[in-house]
C-alpha cells in the first residue's frame, strides 16, 4: 500500500510530468488561458491516461511479449491511443452528452499527445505491474492537472498585470512555467522510485 | 530472423493491429451513430459567427442547435444578423419570422479629457474595469466614461476605436448591436439605442445638476429645458437625467427642438443623421431667433 502512495505522490509532485519532464507543454501552454478550461482539460488528460495505460499494459503483456515484437511498443501505442481515444469519445456522446459538453472538444487535442503516450510507454520501461501502472498514469494525470490549474490561475491574475509589451501573451508565460518548474524542481529526489 | 523476415513480420503485424482498431472504430462508429440534424449546420453557417452571444445562448452553434430543436426558440435572437438573416433562419426552421428592431451602441458621455475633471491620477492597469475598482475610477463625474476602452478591446465586429480626447468611437456602420461592450462597460455607460433616434442624450450623470456643472461642461443637469420644449412629450427627467423615450422620438418627431434648446448641450443629434439633421437643426433655431 505504502508503495502505490509513494508512487502516485512522486508522479504528482516530485516527477511531476509537465514541471520536471517537461511532457505535455503544448496543450500545458495552449489550454492555460482560463481556469475552467484547464480544468476540464485536466480531467480529460487523467482520464484518458489513466485508461489507455491500462489498455497499453494488457496489450504490452499479452500481445508484444509473447510474440517478440516490444521493438514495435512505440508504433502500436500510438495507434492505440489513437483509436482509444477516437472510442471512448464516440461513448462519452452517446450515453453521457452533458460530459461531452463539459470537455468532449479537449479530447481531441489530447488524441496523439506525448503526455498520453509518454505515460504508457515509461510505465512499461519501468517494469510496472498493471496496478502499479495505473497508479503511476492515475499520478502522471492528477500531476498534469495540478500543474495546468496553477498555470491557468497564475494566467488569469497575469491578465490584469502591467506587462512589458515585449513579453506580452506567450513571453511571460513561458518566464512563469520556467518559474514554476524550478519550484518543482526543489522537490527532486525527496522520493526516488 | 533474418531482415526480411523482421520487416516482414512488422509490416503484417501492423496491419493486423491497424485492421483490428479499425474494425473495432467502424463498429463502434455504427454502435454509438448519434443522429444529428443537418439543418443544425446549414443555419449554423448562415448566422454571422461573431460568437457574440447576443441572442443568449454560448455561441453561433449552440443557437443553431436550440433554434432547429426547440419549437419555441425565435428565429429572430441574433442581433448582429438583423433582418436578413432572421428571415433566412426563419424560412429554414419554418417559422414566423418577427422584425429585429435594428440597433447600434451609443456612448453616454460626452465628458471627454478636456471637458471632464478628474478626481485623482490614476497610472494602474489600464483597463475600466480595474480602474473603477480604485474608488470608482479617476474621473470626477462617477457615472461617465472611464476612457480605458475595456468595450474596445472586448468589441467582437472590431466597430470600436479610442479617440485621443479618451472616449470610444462607435462606427455605426460596423456596430452590430450586439451589446458586448454594453455588457463588460463597469460604468453603463453604453446603451442599445434604435436606428434613426434623431437626439440622443450625451450624459449618464444622477448627480444633482449642481456637482454635474462642477465635474464636467456637458453634462445634463436636469434642468428640464428639453422636456418643456420637446412637443410630444418624449423626454421625462428621471433621477436628474433626462430620458428619451425612442418610440415617441422614432415615430414622430421630425424638428430636434430639444437640442438647441439644452443649455450644455448634452442632448445632441444622433446616429447616422447627424450631418443631415444638425444643419436642420440649425437653420430652424437661425429662423427662431429672426421670429423672436
Amino acid at each position: 500500500m505504502g508503495h502505490y502512495l509513494t508512487l502516485l505522490a512522486s508522479n504528482i509532485v516530485v516527477n511531476n510530468f509537465v514541471l520536471t519532464r517537461f511532457l505535455g507543454l503544448c496543450i500545458f501552454f495552449g489550454v492555460s488561458k482560463s481556469l475552467n478550461a484547464s480544468i476540464g482539460m485536466g480531467m480529460a488528460v487523467t482520464s484518458v491516461m489513466t485508461l489507455s495505460s491500462m489498455l497499453a499494459w494488457v496489450i504490452y503483456h499479452f500481445v508484444l511479449m509473447p510474440f517478440h515484437l516490444t521493438f514495435l511498443t512505440t508504433a502500436v501505442f500510438v495507434l492505440l491511443i489513437a483509436s482509444f481515444v477516437q472510442l471512448l469519445e464516440m461513448v462519452i456522446k452517446k450515453h453521457a452528452p452533458t460530459l461531452y459538453n463539459m470537455w468532449g472538444i479537449y479530447l481531441l487535442l489530447i488524441a496523439t499527445n506525448c503526455i498520453v503516450f509518454g505515460v504508457p510507454l515509461i510505465n512499461v520501461e519501468n517494469n510496472y505491474s498493471f496496478l502499479e501502472s495505473t497508479v503511476a498514469a492515475v499520478g502522471a494525470g492528477l500531476g498534469f492537472a495540478l500543474a495546468i490549474v496553477l498555470m491557468a490561475s497564475l494566467r488569469e491574475k497575469l491578465r490584469l498585470a502591467d506587462v512589458p509589451k515585449a513579453l506580452q501573451g506567450l513571453g511571460i508565460a513561458f518566464i512563469l512555467a520556467g518559474m514554476l518548474s524550478l519550484a518543482f524542481l526543489g522537490f527532486s529526489g525527496m522520493i526516488s522510485v | 530472423m533474418s531482415n526480411i523476415e523482421i520487416a516482414i513480420a512488422v509490416i503484417v503485424v501492423m496491419t493486423l493491429v491497424g485492421l483490428m482498431f479499425g474494425i473495432v472504430l467502424a463498429f463502434a462508429n455504427k454502435k454509438f451513430y448519434i443522429e444529428i440534424n443537418p439543418l443544425i449546420h446549414i443555419v449554423e453557417d448562415i448566422l454571422p459567427k461573431g460568437q457574440c452571444g447576443a441572442c443568449g445562448y454560448a455561441g453561433c452553434m449552440a443557437y443553431a442547435e436550440a433554434v432547429v430543436i426547440n419549437p419555441d426558440v425565435q428565429p429572430n435572437l441574433c442581433v448582429p444578423g438583423k433582418a436578413p438573416i432572421a428571415k433566412m433562419v426563419a424560412e429554414l426552421t419554418g417559422k414566423a419570422a418577427e422584425e429585429v428592431e435594428p440597433k447600434v451602441a451609443f456612448v453616454k458621455c460626452a465628458g471627454s479629457v478636456s471637458k471632464a475633471k478628474k478626481a485623482y491620477e490614476y497610472k494602474g492597469v489600464q483597463d475600466c474595469v480595474a480602474a473603477s475598482l480604485l474608488q470608482g475610477g479617476p474621473k470626477g463625474c462617477q457615472y461617465g466614461c472611464l476612457g480605458y476602452g475595456t468595450c474596445v478591446k472586448n468589441c467582437p465586429f472590431d466597430a470600436m476605436t479610442m479617440s485621443d480626447d479618451g472616449l470610444p468611437i462607435i462606427d455605426n456602420k460596423k456596430c452590430t448591436g450586439c451589446g458586448k461592450c454594453k455588457t463588460v462597460c463597469p460604468k453603463k455607460v453604453i446603451e442599445l439605442v434604435p436606428i434613426g433616434i434623431h437626439v440622443a442624450l450625451n450624459c449618464n450623470s444622477k448627480d444633482k445638476g449642481v456637482i454635474t456643472r462642477k465635474l464636467c461642461t456637458v453634462g445634463c443637469i436636469g434642468c428640464g429645458i428639453c422636456v418643456k420644449n420637446c412637443p410630444h412629450g418624449a423626454i421625462k427627467i428621471e433621477n436628474n437625467l433626462a430620458v428619451v423615450d425612442c418610440e415617441i422620438c422614432v415615430s414622430v418627431c421630425s424638428e430636434t427642438t430639444c437640442t438647441y434648446k439644452c443649455p450644455t448641450g448634452a442632448i445632441k443629434n444622433s446616429i447616422e443623421k447627424i450631418e443631415e439633421t444638425s444643419t436642420v437643426a440649425a437653420e430652424s433655431s437661425k429662423n427662431k431667433t429672426i421670429s423672436n
